[in-house]
């Protein structure tokens, strides 16, 4: 296994969100009744013509700008010609020669300290096609053509990623910068965030790319990682029998778990691109950029450094926070409430709750705690009224649905008690009740002190501050 | 019946006869010549005759607008709200139109009237008009010839008074060639002038509506409703529509007229270039300063418009695969027999063949050769125009290299089909306007005189032709047969 080295590169249809479609004024909303939101131009009816919906160029755009690329000021929309029945006109309107994001790049980060460069070839515009639908009907297949015409961004890698696990870091950056930009939902249950993937595997060493299949219908990051993992197999496995992989396309499929042929280059089309005489060329000025460039949030890149620099965040935490943008979001909702807390914040976010949402399967847009109630108990920990310790009951109580910190502290009598007179009773009580104990820590078994303070925590109902009953302890237990 | 669409206007004003009654005259006329002339394919009575009303009411009312109750035909080619749009194939023979064409909104806007939708070649491909499903259109002036395509329908109902006016649409020559052919005028106006939206697309880059009618005035009037901006069409021009009639009745006294020298050489008619140097001599008479120019690249014109027409409406007429709408063959036993099959049996000949070689054309390993090399001639075509357009104010000549050929003189071969058109066909490369209008017979036939403008200058080509009428009557000619 040692001697292969897998090349693999992506190539990701984002959904635009924009709210009609890239060539009509058809709705884009998903799950509408079947061919509801298809107008005569969605239809491909004899005589109609498009017309650019130009936020889609500007969403293009916003992507280009965040991945450093060269936008041109002139793109062309092509004809890409294939007879497929839910692509309602014979051919879909795509780019081909003068995409309008051209070379950028970024950076991902597949491990903790890892950072990778990925090249992105290009991104353009084109409009997805209709729905086949075949098994509504006995005998007969069905058309819904209410996707057809909603805008896609084709994003199109280098083949620069070398193990599964950095495709799917890849795709994980890709789908953060989108939503990020607010340009594409990433919902890809729905299909708005579709993965392809060119996979191909050479003898480590080799100059030449091996001969690659292209990997379809993957929709989950997992899918990803499992489908190209397989497929890498299937290829080496090939090659050391002495076979010889064919350039085709393949369909993972995730019951199965398998890749299977689909189509073969011979069967392939060709697809006789030519620009699409129903369109304008498209004029993108420095103007139209630089106002494009100067509406974008921050970036996560900006943000993770921003984290380190200004909050002294470590470089994994920074780089967790700011994954997606709306784990970024919360952060900074929370610690507005709590500026100084921020390294606190940070681990209860990236500890507790991703680990109670990751059990829930939740976004963490839909916790049940948020972010003013994780500040608040965050500040009841600093400001010692209650421990680290009593917190994480508290939070669980938060997380269903008790009330808020506060609220739970005080219903349940959480608060810590510091009054040292309180604490000394405690004490007294337990070196009483425990002799033997006493005797082997004056006799120099120094752990035994953490029996006592188990012991009077235990009594305290852990409410005891444990800084006060050390210190208590240590001076009630001289000798 | 010689009644133009001025004279219907004016004497709807005057209240001389209704739209209904001068809607029923053109009803009547067409119930009576279609059989033997075959120019419509749907004839709209009822449609005609519920406009006609209204336009009445509106004239009764003072609420006439520029064309009220005018009626007028329309090529088969526009899509028409709850109408036949077969665009003169089987494969659409069952096609309603569920919307209008912005044209036909245009003219409905106007109060205009319509009488039907007029035959043409099959996806208005073809010179002749021998290309319909629905079967060739004879030409008026003699029945055994044909009328030019591809908006043969349009032109003939024009020559024989079966309307005043038509509509028809101009991918190489298809409204100034038959035009021609019948002793109409006719304008294919700039690329962009007019709105291609609900125009079934034969080639994109080229194709644009414009009129037919009995007089260059006439064609001013209906150019003006057709003409303006669509949003819906990206390619329209978003350009002030300018006065046409307006403009007419200034004379040409110093206009620049050139004449390029390829287009009287070799392949043109002996007595066409007589009737054409006549009106030229007219011209000259009205103060026009008459120039000889070269437009070299000419000869390129057919070639470089076969490869860009073909490859475009390869792609254009993919629609058409029997699933949404239009013709599907029977029983498919799967997609591929059904691809196959409806579009097999859908389409005529002619559109097969150049399906074809547009399909060639852009195939791989041959889209450098052909459609690269094609887009490059033609800015060497449009560039010929451009420096034309230096020295002189229009540009005039034969519109085609001889009169009406009979009927299946042609069929066998297309190349000669193809040859009908190398006077036009550099124009919509070019996207210039052009006029057709009539200049002399030959024969019993009638000959066309082209006039080229600059672009969007209609206005120019409009007054110089009405200037020629003013002077001239072979546009009032109507053959003996349809008096």
């Amino acid at each position: 296994m040692s001697e292969w080295e897998s090349v693999i590169g992506l190539e990701i249809h984002a959904q635009l969100a924009t709210r009609s479609k890239i060539f009509s004024g058809a709705s884009t909303a998903f799950g509408a009744a079947p061919n509801t939101q298809a107008c005569a131009v969605d239809l491909g009816l004899p005589g109609v013509l498009p017309v650019l919906n130009r936020e889609a160029v500007t969403m293009a755009i916003r992507f280009g700008v965040a991945i450093d690329a060269e936008i041109d000021h002139h793109s062309v929309f092509a004809r890409k010609n294939y007879f497929y029945p839910d692509l309602p006109k014979g051919y879909q309107i795509s780019q081909y020669e003068l995409p309008i994001v051209g070379k950028g790049h970024l950076y991902i980060s597949p491990a903790e300290g890892e950072l990778k460069e990925v090249g992105i070839t290009r991104a353009h515009l084109e409009e997805d096609a209709g729905k086949s639908i075949h098994d509504q009907f006995p005998e007969q297949s069905a058309i819904d053509l209410n996707r057809a015409g909603t805008p896609l961004l084709e994003i199109v890698s280098e083949p620069d990623m070398r193990s599964a696990k950095e495709a799917v870091a890849y795709a994980r950056k890709i789908h953060s910068l989108v939503r990020y930009l607010e340009i594409c939902d990433g919902n890809m249950q729905e299909g708005s965030f579709r993965c392809d993937a060119n996979v191909s595997v050479r003898r480590k060493g080799e100059q030449k790319l091996g001969t690659r299949a292209e990997l379809k219908n993957i929709n989950s990051f997992r899918f990803l990682e499992r489908a190209i993992n397989i497929e890498i197999e299937r290829q080496i496995d090939l090659i050391e029998d002495g076979g010889s992989v064919v350039q085709e396309t393949r369909l993972y499929d995730s019951e199965r778990d398998e890749t299977r042929s689909m189509r073969s280059k011979e069967e392939a089309n060709d697809y006789r691109y030519f620009p699409d005489p129903d369109l304008l060329p498209v004029a993108i000025t420095d103007e139209d950029i630089a106002h494009i460039r100067a509406s974008l949030p921050e970036l996560p890149e900006q943000k993770k450094q921003r984290y380190i620099d200004e909050l002294g965040l470590s470089d994994y935490n920074a780089e967790l926070l700011t994954a997606n943008r709306e784990t970024a979001s919360y952060f900074e909702t929370a610690l507005a409430e709590i500026p100084e807390q921020n390294a606190q914040l940070a681990n209860w976010i990236l500890g507790d709750l991703a680990g109670a949402l990751n059990k829930a399967n939740l976004d963490i847009a839909d916790s049940p705690i948020t972010p003013q109630m994780l500040a608040q108990l965050i500040s009841r920990i600093s400001d010692d009224t209650i421990s680290g310790k009593i917190a994480k009951e508290v939070f669980e109580a938060m997380w269903h649905g008790k009330g808020d910190a506060d609220g739970i502290i005080e219903a349940r009598g959480l608060k810590q008690i510091t009054d040292s007179g309180a604490i000394e009773s405690l004490i007294d009580a337990v070196i009483a009740a425990n002799p033997e104990q006493v005797e082997q820590f004056r006799a120099g078994k120094d752990k035994v002190l953490g029996f006592f303070v188990g012991q009077v925590m235990k009594q305290s109902q852990g409410k005891a501050n444990p800084g006060q009953v050390n210190a208590i302890l240590r001076e009630k237990l001289k000798p | 019946m010689t009644s133009s669409v001025t004279e219907i206007r004016r004497a709807l004003a005057a209240g001389e006869f209704s739209s209904v009654e001068i809607t029923q005259d053109y009803l009547a006329r067409i119930a009576q010549h279609n059989p033997a002339l075959n120019c419509f394919i749907s004839v709209t009575d009822d449609i005609a005759l519920a406009q006609a009303r209204a336009a009445d009411a509106a004239l009764a009312r003072g609420k006439a607008g520029a064309l009220t109750g005018v009626p007028l035909a329309h090529k088969d080619l526009f899509c028409t709200d709850g109408v036949k749009t077969s665009c003169g194939s089987r494969i659409l023979d069952n096609f309603i139109a569920p919307y209008d064409a912005t044209v036909i909104e245009n003219f409905r806007r106007d109060g205009a009237v319509m009488l039907g939708k007029t035959n043409m070649d099959e996806f208005a491909m073809g010179s002749s008009n021998e290309n319909s499903w629905y079967g060739s259109v004879a030409n008026p002036w003699n029945t055994a010839h044909v009328p030019g395509g591809s908006s043969g329908g349009s032109a003939a109902a024009v020559a024989a008074g079966l309307a005043p006016g038509a509509t028809g649409t101009d991918t190489g020559g298809s409204i100034r060639q038959p035009a021609a052919l019948c002793g109409v005028t006719g304008i294919k106006p700039t690329y962009g002038r007019v709105s291609r939206y609900g125009m079934i697309a034969y080639g994109s880059s080229l194709d644009q509506g414009g009129p037919f009618a009995r007089s260059a005035e006439d064609c001013a009037l209906l150019l003006q409703t057709m003409s303006g901006f669509d949003r819906r069409d990206s390619t329209s021009a978003e350009q002030a529509v300018p006065d046409y009639c307006g403009a007419l009745g200034k004379g040409i006294e110093g206009l620049k007229i050139g004449l390029p020298k390829e287009y009287f050489a070799e392949g043109l008619d002996d007595s066409i270039a007589t009737v054409i140097e006549t009106a030229v001599a007219e011209l000259r008479k009205l103060g026009a300063e008459i120039k000889d120019i070269s437009l070299p690249n000419t000869s390129l014109s057919i070639p470089t418009y076969y490869v860009i027409a073909m490859a475009e409406c390869s792609s254009n007429l993919s629609r058409f695969d029997g699933v949404r709408f239009g013709y599907r063959c029977d029983n498919p036993v799967d997609l591929e027999d059904l691809y196959k099959r409806s579009r097999g049996e859908g389409f005529g000949a002619e559109v097969k063949r150049r399906i074809m070689i547009g399909t060639y054309a852009l195939s791989a390993g041959y889209y450098d050769a052909y459609y690269l090399k094609a887009q490059q001639l033609r800015r060497m075509i449009k560039q010929d125009f451009q420096q034309a357009f230096d020295s002189v104010d229009l540009i005039l000549g034969p519109t085609t290299p001889e009169t009406a050929f009979k009927l299946g003189a042609k069929t066998d071969d297309p190349v000669s089909m193809y040859l009908q058109d190398i006077y036009t066909i550099s124009l919509n490369l070019a996207g210039l306007p052009g006029m057709s209008l009539p200049a002399g017979f030959i024969d019993g036939l009638p000959v066309g005189m082209q006039l080229i403008g600059n672009y969007f200058d209609e206005a120019v080509l409009l007054n110089a032709a009405h200037s020629y009428q003013q002077v001239s009557d072979w546009h009032l000619q109507t053959p003996e047969a349809f008096k």
